[in-house]
Formats: C-alpha cells, structure tokens, sequence
C-alpha cells in the first residue's frame, strides 16, 4: 500500500491535523516509509495465531458500579476556551 | 401485519431494520466514576476521564457488563466470551476524546432472537449484534445566536446498540419491536427505556424492493426519540423511496434526519464527506473477557420474562392471548394484576384491569405507580361482586370512586347502602310496582312480543337503583310474567 498526496491530504483532514501544501509531498514519504515497515511485518507467517493484546497477562481491570467522581465543573470547565455559566460554548454546529 | 405499497409501476415492499440504543441501567459511567442519574446541573456529573484529560485511563464498570450480558441472554443471543473495545474516531463538540469507545468486531453479543406479535400473529425477528459503547455528551443549539451550548453530563454513559436484522416489513412491526425490547429490558431491569429521556433512541434503516427482488438501497435516519417518530419516519421515508424509484431516479445511500414538527425526513447536509471512524482496539483497554461460569450465575438469576408470563397466563389461568399480551407488556402492570388476581378469579380480574383501570388511567392521563388504586382497595372491590354483596353495574361506581378518592371498596359500598338487593321479597314489591304501572306492556308481552322482557328488567334495576341482583329479578319476573 502506498499514500498518495490526495489520500493524506484527506486522512489529515480526518485527523483535524493541517499539513501545509508544501509539506504533503515530504509527509507522504515519511508515512510510505512507515508502511513499508509495516508491510514487512505482514510476510511473518501469523495463520492461527491468536492477537496479542498485553505482555503482561493481566486481565482487564474491573470496577463497582459505585459513585466516586465527578462534581466538580470549575475542574472540567478550566481549559475551556469559552463558556457559558457551566456549559463549554463552541462555535454553533447545528444539523 | 405486511404494510405494502401500491405503485404506479407495481407494489413495493419495505424493508426495515432498527438499531437501537439502549442507556444501561446503573449508579455510574462505562469507564468512570461519574454519576448516570438525569437531570443534574451542566457538567456536574463529569469525571476528568469524561473531560478526556490527557493521562486519564478508562476502567470498565463490571455492573454494566453484567446487564449487557443479562440483555443477550433475555434475547436468547450468544454471549461472547471474549470482546475487544475499539475506538470510533470523528470529532465532534460533544465528544471531548476526539473518538467514542465501542465495539466493533468483536461485540459482546452476538446473534439472538425477538418474537413480536402483530395483527398477523407472531413473528420473529433476527438480532445482529448488541455492543457496549460511550455515549457522548449533549449540545443545546437554541441558547445563543451563535454558539452552542455543551453539557458533558451523559458522556461516558454506558450505551447498548442492538442492532436488528432486517427482518421488520412495516411501521407497526418495527413499533412492536421497539416495545418488546423495552419491555424485555425493563424487566431484566437492564434499560428502564424511557425514551423522553433519551434512555432508548433509536437510528432506523428504510429500503424498499418490489416483492421477491433484491434489497434496495438503503437510507438511515438518526436520532428517532419516539416509537410514533420511528412510525411517521418509515411512512413518509418508503414513499419518498417509491417515488424516487418509480420516477427513473435511484437512491442515495445516505443518513437523514427526522423533523418532527412536518413528519418528513431530509439529508444532512453535514454528510459531504463520508464518514469514516478508522476503527482499531483501543490501546487503552484490554480485551474483556469473562467465564462461561460468569454467565451461567446470570442466566439462573435472570427473572421470568413477559414472552414464558404470557405463556403462563394462558395456560394456567385462561386467559386470551390478547389480553395476556396486554397483562405482561409491562413488568409494573404484570406484577400488579398476579397479585390482584391471586386467589380470585383471574378472568373476572384480567377484566378489571384492562377494561376499567386502564381505561380510567387513560382517561386520566397518569400511570398505574400514580393512582389511588391498589391491588388492595381494586382486590376488595372484586369479592363483593364474587360473593354477591354488589352487582356489576354497581361496582363500576364505587371503581369510579376509588379510582378519583381512593378509600375501600367496603366503606364506600356501606357507607352509600349500595349493597345488592337479593332479598326475594323486596325484589318482588319492585316488580309488582314496575309491573302495575305498565299494564299495557304486560299484556303486549303476554301477547308474544318477548322482547319487551328486557324493558322489564331495565324498569326493575332503575327503580332499585341498580342495586337489585339482576339473576334474582330475571328469574322472578319470569314467574310473574308467565303467571
């Protein structure tokens, strides 16, 4: 698989990462050497092979359906770069 | 119930499937401690982890796995022993993480069964999948010229889909299987369904094909909040789709909205660029995995569902398949009528239930947790007419009473004297007096017109006030008739 300038003109737009025009062509080769490195992996015959999701044998960790956060907007609401009383306010977005 | 439609090149069938969203019932979010409970003030109910804080890890409320398990096994779906979370990346106002947890691959249901009843009997309809995944928090677009207003306090929420074959052929089989899985998960007590709330929502797809042909294109409609929106949607969406078709267009394979304010449904704009949500396991969480043994002490525990109830109340207490049907829809209205109807008659007491509660509850316009009626006073009210201290007729007065005041059955019938007259000689002054002033019609009567014995009786219980046993009068007038 090899990117093109269109196609990562679109997974930046997808990403909300901008990447100016002169820089497509440059950012293209980086991720197709990437890829290419990926690509090697996939000639390791896997067939049968269950993923690997952890190293470290641990299972999921599990909590109670118990209240223990929570009630503090003025935290949540601290890096907002608007708000209005206790909501974020953002630019419009309506359907 | 085959709602088909009549075209000018044909007749069209339609082709539906749900995929609903169901808010698992519990205390606290999916992967935080943050309160679920409705209404709260803005961002009051917001851990660090629903603000997605760099840092902040997500831990799976096993609770809500527990009931997403018990929602498979009510639906007799397989449970999957092992499942992965994904991340469903797409930005959004709402969605603090820049991606929404879920399940893609690997849910943690998989395929099960729902049967419906509709005016062409039952029917089964497949379930593809159920999933655990986020919810994310609410905009408010009405607040302010030109920002929208954005409250966290649902992010994080545990969310079921469950995502239906498309098995459904018309706007009533899709409306009775919203209501089955409600009623199903309401007494699994997994969803308490309230979709006002926003408990059950529900994104419908609607294609149409002429019968036997393939499956047409297919368009999805977000965001239903109501089953008689999912009802006007899927009306108004297959006939756009007839005409489209019948006129030489094709159909758009896109998302829509429904307005409920003009019953019609219209493309989001918004959608110029597919979506595409880069699906991979999110690295944050391991895969979920529990024992077949985990499963198994859920399924003992699992409660008797509406489907095995209404079976139950057909074959143990004679009742109808319908009114059965309408007994158990809700687990609220199930409980109150066995114990309204343990040791009485269930026939006479079905009938109390549906006819006359329900129909003042819905005159009245409140639930059955909200009326003055209970099991007791409704319970107490039903002997006396059993054991013959009141008669049927009089017996709706006092339910009126009940019903408005509340108060038993028993005061209310001795403190009006309402009791039933049986006593043969009392009967018998009031037909002597209904009899004499009707000479006229008595001798009609003698001379064969049979109908008037009606009239009679009519007279008869209006002059006791109703409180006359009516078997006594019939059987005395017929004497005094024939003599």
């Amino acid at each position: 698989m090899s990117l093109d300038k269109t196609m990562v003109q679109r997974v930046s737009q997808l990403a909300r990462i901008e990447i100016e025009e002169t820089q497509l062509e440059t950012t293209a080769r980086e991720l197709n050497n990437i890829l290419e490195w990926i690509e090697q992996l996939n000639e390791v015959d896997t067939e049968g092979v269950e993923p690997m999701a952890s190293v470290t044998g641990h299972e999921l960790p599990k909590r109670d359906d118990d209240v223990t956060d929570g009630g503090y907007p003025d935290k949540v609401l601290k890096n907002a770069p608007d708000r209005e009383s206790d909501f974020f306010a953002v630019p419009k977005v309506v359907e | 119930m085959k709602a088909l439609i009549e075209g000018q090149t044909g007749t069209w069938e339609i082709v539906i499937g749900l995929e609903v969203h169901a808010q698992v019932s519990s205390e606290s979010k999916l992967f935080s401690g943050a309160s679920t409970a409705f209404g709260a003030k803005p961002n009051t109910q917001v851990s660090l982890i629903d603000a997605a804080m760099p840092g902040m890890l997500p831990v799976i409320n096993q609770h809500c796995v527990r009931q997403a398990i018990k929602t498979g096994l009510g639906i007799n779906a397989t449970v999957n022993l092992k499942s992965v979370f994904d991340r469903k990346n797409y930005f959004y106002p709402d969605l603090p993480q820049g991606y929404q947890i879920s399940q893609y691959k690997h849910p943690i249901i998989g395929e099960g069964t729902l049967t419906i009843v509709s005016e062409e009997g039952e029917k089964e309809i497949g379930i593809e999948r159920i999933h655990l995944e986020q919810d994310a928090g609410k905009s408010m677009h009405d607040q302010h010229p030109s920002k929208s207003f954005i409250d966290l306090n649902r992010s994080g929420v545990a969310l079921m889909e469950i995502v239906s074959k498309p098995d459904m052929r018309s706007a009533g089989e899709a409306a009775a299987y919203i209501r089955k899985l409600r009623s199903i998960m309401r007494y699994l007590g997994t969803c308490d369904g309230n979709m006002q709330e926003g408990s059950l929502r529900c994104d419908v797809n609607v294609s149409v094909r002429k019968i036997g042909e393939e499956l047409g294109t297919r368009c999805e409609i977000k965001n239903v909040n109501s089953i008689r929106f999912v009802q006007q949607a899927i009306d108004y969406e297959s006939r756009r789709q007839v005409e489209l078709l019948e006129t030489g267009d094709s159909i758009d394979q896109e998302t829509r909205l429904f307005d409920a304010s003009t019953g019609q449904t219209r493309s989001m704009r918004s959608k110029e660029e597919a979506h595409d949500y880069r699906y991979f396991p999110d690295p944050d969480l391991l895969p979920l995995e529990f024992s077949q043994n985990y499963v198994d002490e859920i399924k003992a525990e699992l409660p008797e569902l509406p489907d095995h109830k209404r079976d139950r109340f057909i074959a143990e207490f004679g009742l109808s398949a319908e009114d059965a049907d309408t007994l158990v829809e809700e687990k609220a209205t199930a409980e109150f009528y066995e114990e309204l109807s343990n040791g009485r008659d269930k026939k006479l007491a079905a009938n109390w239930v549906i006819t006359e509660l329900f129909g003042a509850l819905n005159k009245s316009g409140i639930g059955l947790r909200e009326s003055k009626v209970d099991a007791h006073n409704l319970g107490s009210l039903i002997d006396l007419i059993s054991d013959g201290t009141i008669s049927g007729r009089i017996a709706k007065d006092v339910f009126g009473e009940i019903f408005e005041s509340g108060g038993s059955a028993n005061s209310i019938v001795e403190r009006k004297g309402l009791r039933q007259i049986s006593d043969s000689g009392q009967l018998t002054d009031l037909i002597d007096a209904v009899l004499s002033e009707n000479q006229d019609k008595v001798t009609e009567f003698r001379e064969g017109k049979d109908k008037l014995f009606g009239f009679f009786v009519g007279q008869v219980m209006k002059r006791s006030q109703g409180q006359a046993n009516p078997k006594l009068v019939n059987e005395l007038l017929k004497e005094k008739l024939a003599g």
